[in-house]
């Protein structure tokens, strides 16, 4: 019996091994670029790389066809070595249309191979990218290894006899891109063909056809004279374990969900829909067989004030959002603080001011989250730093969120949440307990003074339902114990104070700060979704004789307990964000240090290069 | 054996904190009030829950010894919706104004009342803000001279019940701050109610807007300006020398003789139809008495226990959650 996989005969031409390749795939939003990224991912995390993904598609869920602004990319980086970043320069470009080649060509290495799809170039496909000239005729493309490939003409060759329609049949080219870029790498068509199966299981005919596709592909790389060699990118070596990719929003959720478990707590998400924050939404309301509910709410404010609810109900309370829901949510949170109610803030940030570019990365909340309410309301702020960070991220939160019985707020960002990279899945056992505990009922004799203190300064959570001890929390100023309105002056300072000094112990609580690379120098600081490209150029640069030491903020508020000894042992500071330099400001008015600020507010995450030119320069 | 639970009294419900409205407030009556239903109820001071915006009224659940949260303005019924989804066993108390419920927090209220989440709210009108100093409201008369509007307000006023209605509303109730009785009837059949019951309290403010609703707490006015809705009962009012009938698609005024209440209009809290209900909101003084009593009191599914079942029903079919399991769904691959 043959099966589909025999079907694609292994690769018989040469084949090269390389340490790591990143390759991008460029298309209309159309195209299927997401998924053929996806696709490429996996595969090559099943094939034992290290994997490191950068999805990059417009805010307009079908801007339209053809132009610049539909251009829709996903890159890869897959490698031999452990890897931190989707890659710099672009060893393999994969082009649909001249406006995924225009926007795109910049990031190709000189090296680099481009491979065209040649039938969308014609008149109106260039009127429509707004080019004049034909860049496969005008010198554009002549740097590099440049393989033009008749992908619209063969694919609808290839599935002619299913008897798809034009329409339908031309919709299955990113097959045939990924089955030839299948073959260009030596990636295994399994697990493509399995998703293939599932995802098309009640429309066989149009799984056949992209099967058909796919397989037209693989082949056409190896019969065409274009392709000498295939590459082959070796496995890497990572610490042993059962592995999965994860995306960052799914990882966060995921954690959020082993939070509740640990804490044997029940999840309630108050969240309204907002890019790139929406999907955790999706991936919770999926788990409600772990007790979580969700609640999408009729805007940002019912969202976390649903969860303030919630949380003073005795759940595990969560809202998500992003920059402007955050913004809308300022009241709330300066309400939860005064509570002093465990609840977690997620904010998954994308370029801003205002609306911004909701698709794009940029880390430039910072200020807001510790700054952005009334009043004295400083809170504890963790930032996730990868992909897969997104999980232990979420269950830290919920940890210091209960012991210290205050709201919690998680950042992450665009580019983590929709990145993706190998998770080594935890052993459920081997995670920490979280404990939480509320008072049973009243005690003879005691008065139940609701905004008592233990020595975390955290106050009891006692909740409704729980006799002899109602009482009532809002939002004016609480009586130091008794939690009663109180107006007293010497009562407002000391609330304040308190307040303060318990998001302050936090800082005890968390793990210092660890020192990567060299001990004296430059030290460079990061913060959130920046670590791997930060991480790698400090690398770099300590290869190339720099001595750079590079400091992670996995805390930022508080900062780690100690950062500034740390700090104090460096030459020069470089502080590397997405931001016009928030952390910067933040770390100069803390510690009074003279730091330099390595900044970029273009919706992107930083280039490895970028970081490593700003370290050489700020080290001579 | 049965253990006998204690009884509380009405007093049993109130805090050890000092009332702080203004003397001679209507809000004094709600609060006395509430405190008798929950006591004849046989409601628990554990299990019931106050949550209030912010206002005058707002600072009911001070007063209250049960669970309350003073929230922040407009959103008390977002608090609410979080708490009672999670925990549908309290009885859940919403306490807003007309500028807190319409103006600030007109979303929530809207959303709250067409997902049915099994809470009572009072809504305390005093068509003014006072808690601010005597600015109009969303239900000051166009006209209203009042410190935000010296030349009189001209926004057209938002009428509570018309939009509750309109949001599919399945309990709405108009009551009075002073006609004692009535308002014990109307909160206790509103705590009855499963789903979202909405209370229009016509509630006086002494100091910033007084005498607004005298036309329908007055000895000599309320006869001839107000008309109590009973159940089944056709629409009679001044001491039963006239009565509400139907003219085409509007009501209008008609004498009632030898208690002739032939082709008047029978009133139908349960009537499936919003129709009934969105039209007696309608009737305004001067025009038209105004009703009075329960103006629809139907059944539909509640979100609270829609959003639990939808969690049992989970639990019922996949099991359990399992992280091990969750963790290795779809493609894995194990590093040596």
């Amino acid at each position: 019996m043959t099966t589909v996989t025999d079907q694609f005969l292994p690769p018989q031409k040469p084949s090269e091994a390389v340490s790591g390749v990143t390759v991008r795939l460029a298309g209309d939003s159309g195209d299927g670029m997401q998924l053929l990224g996806t696709q490429l991912t996996n595969t090559s995390a099943l094939a034992g790389n290290d994997v490191a993904t950068f999805p990059d598609f417009p805010a307009e869920i079908r801007a339209p066809v053809g132009t610049r602004a539909g251009v829709s990319g996903f890159q890869v980086q897959f490698s031999a070595e452990q890897i931190f970043t989707p890659g710099d320069g672009v060893d393999a470009l994969v082009v649909m249309n001249p406006a995924a080649l225009v926007t795109n060509i910049g990031d190709l290495k000189k090296s680099g191979i481009l491979i065209i799809n040649s039938d969308s170039f014609g008149p109106k496909d260039l009127k429509l990218a707004k080019l004049d000239t034909n860049p496969l005729e005008d010198g554009t493309i002549e740097p590099y290894r440049s393989i033009k490939v008749s992908m619209s003409k063969m694919t609808l060759a290839a599935v002619e006899e299913t008897g798809l329609s034009t329409k339908f049949a031309g919709r299955c080219k990113n097959f045939f891109a990924m089955g030839l870029v299948f073959w260009l790498y030596g990636r295994d068509v399994e697990p493509t063909l399995r998703f293939i199966e599932k995802k098309f299981s009640k429309k066989p005919e149009v799984a056949e056809a992209n099967r058909r596709a796919l397989k037209a592909g693989w082949n056409y790389g190896e019969t065409t004279e274009d392709f000498a060699s295939t590459y082959q990118v070796p496995k890497a070596e990572l610490t042993p374990g059962t592995y999965r990719n994860v995306m960052g929003n799914q990882a966060l959720a995921w954690g959020l969900v082993a939070a509740s478990k640990l804490s044997k707590k029940e999840l309630f998400l108050g969240s309204y829909p907002i890019t790139p924050a929406s999907d955790i939404l999706h991936e919770l309301s999926k788990h409600k067989n772990f007790g979580v509910r969700t609640f999408q709410a009729e805007d940002e404010i019912a969202a976390i004030c649903s969860a303030i609810g919630a949380a003073f109900g005795g759940a595990m309370a969560l809202t998500t959002s992003s920059g402007p829901g955050i913004a809308l949510k300022g009241e709330g949170l300066g309400l939860a603080l005064m509570l002093e109610l465990p609840m977690l803030i997620v904010d998954v940030q994308r370029g801003g001011p205002s609306t911004g570019l909701p698709t794009k990365t940029e880390q430039s909340d910072l200020m807001m989250m510790m700054y952005g309410r009334n009043g004295e309301s400083p809170l504890p702020i963790i930032a996730a730093r990868s992909p897969s960070d997104c999980f232990m991220t979420a269950i830290e939160a919920w940890r210091v969120a209960v012991k210290f019985m205050t709201p919690v707020i998680i950042m992450s960002d665009g580019y983590i949440a929709n990145g993706a990279e190998p998770w080594r899945i935890p052993d459920v056992s081997e995670l920490p307990e979280i404990k939480v505990t509320h008072p049973a009922g009243a005690v003879e004799g005691e008065e139940f003074l609701p905004y008592s203190r233990n020595e975390d300064l955290a106050r009891p959570w006692a909740v409704p339902g729980t006799p002899g001890l109602m009482h009532r929390v809002g939002g004016l100023e609480k009586q130091d114990g008794t939690g009663n309105v109180s107006y007293d002056p010497d009562n407002h300072q000391k609330m304040v104070q308190t307040r303060a000094e318990k998001v302050a112990r936090v800082a005890d609580f968390v793990d210092p700060i660890e020192v990567e690379g060299s001990d004296s120098g430059t030290l460079l600081i990061s913060w959130g979704g920046t670590y791997g490209a930060c991480h790698t150029a400090m690398k770099q640069a300590v290869a190339e004789g720099v001595s750079v030491g590079h400091v992670h903020c996995r805390w930022v508020s508080p900062f780690p307990a100690n950062l500034g000894d740390v700090i104090a042992k460096y030459d020069r500071v470089l502080v590397a964000e997405l931001n016009s330099g928030q952390l910067l400001t933040l770390l100069k008015s803390t510690y009074l240090v003279d730091a330099k600020g390595l900044n970029k507010v273009k919706g992107k995450p930083f280039q490895v290069s970028e970081v490593v030119d700003a370290l050489k320069a700020i080290s001579k | 054996m049965n253990a006998e639970l204690p009884v509380l009294k009405a007093a049993d419900f109130a805090s050890d904190q000092d009332v702080r409205w203004c003397p001679g407030c209507g809000d004094y009556s709600i609060l006395a009030q509430m405190k008798k239903v929950l006591a004849q109820t046989g409601a628990s001071q554990e299990n019931t829950v106050f949550i209030s915006g912010i206002g005058c009224s707002s600072r009911f659940p001070y007063y209250m010894n049960t669970y309350g949260m003073h929230s922040i303005h407009g959103r008390a019924p977002a608090f609410a919706s979080g708490l009672k989804s999670t925990r549908p066993e309290l009885d859940v108390w919403v306490i807003t104004g007309d500028g807190d419920a319409l103006s600030i927090g007109g979303n929530h209220f809207m959303h709250i009342i067409r997902r049915n989440m099994d809470v009572n709210i009072v809504l305390f009108n005093n068509a003014i803000y006072g808690l601010t100093k005597g600015q109009y409201s969303p239900t000051s008369k166009q006209g209203a001279v009042t410190k935000s509007t010296p030349r009189g307000s001209i926004d057209f006023p938002l009428n509570p019940l018309s939009i509750a209605i309109a949001a599919e509303a399945t309990f709405v109730a108009r009551s009075i701050d002073t006609n004692i009785k009535h308002l014990v009837k109307t909160l206790t059949r509103a705590s009855e109610h499963k789903g979202t019951s909405l209370i229009e309290v016509y509630q006086n403010c002494n100091i910033f807007n007084d005498g607004i609703w005298d036309y329908a707490k007055g000895k000599d006015t309320k006869d001839k300006s107000t008309v109590v809705l009973e159940h089944g009962q056709p629409l009679v009012f001044d001491g039963g020398s006239k009565g509400i009938r139907l003219n085409g698609f509007a009501p209008e005024i008609v004498d009632v003789v030898d208690d002739d209440h032939e082709g008047l209009l029978v009133h139908d809290e349960k009537s499936p139809s919003n129709q009934l209900a969105f039209l007696l909101s309608r009737m305004r003084h001067p025009e038209f008495p105004e009703p009075i009593g329960v103006f629809r009191a139907v059944e539909r599914a509640t979100y609270d226990d829609q959003i639990n079942d939808q969690v049992d029903d989970a639990r019922a079919e996949q099991q359990e959650g399992d992280l091990t399991k969750l963790f290795n769904s779809g493609d894995t691959w194990t590093v040596e």
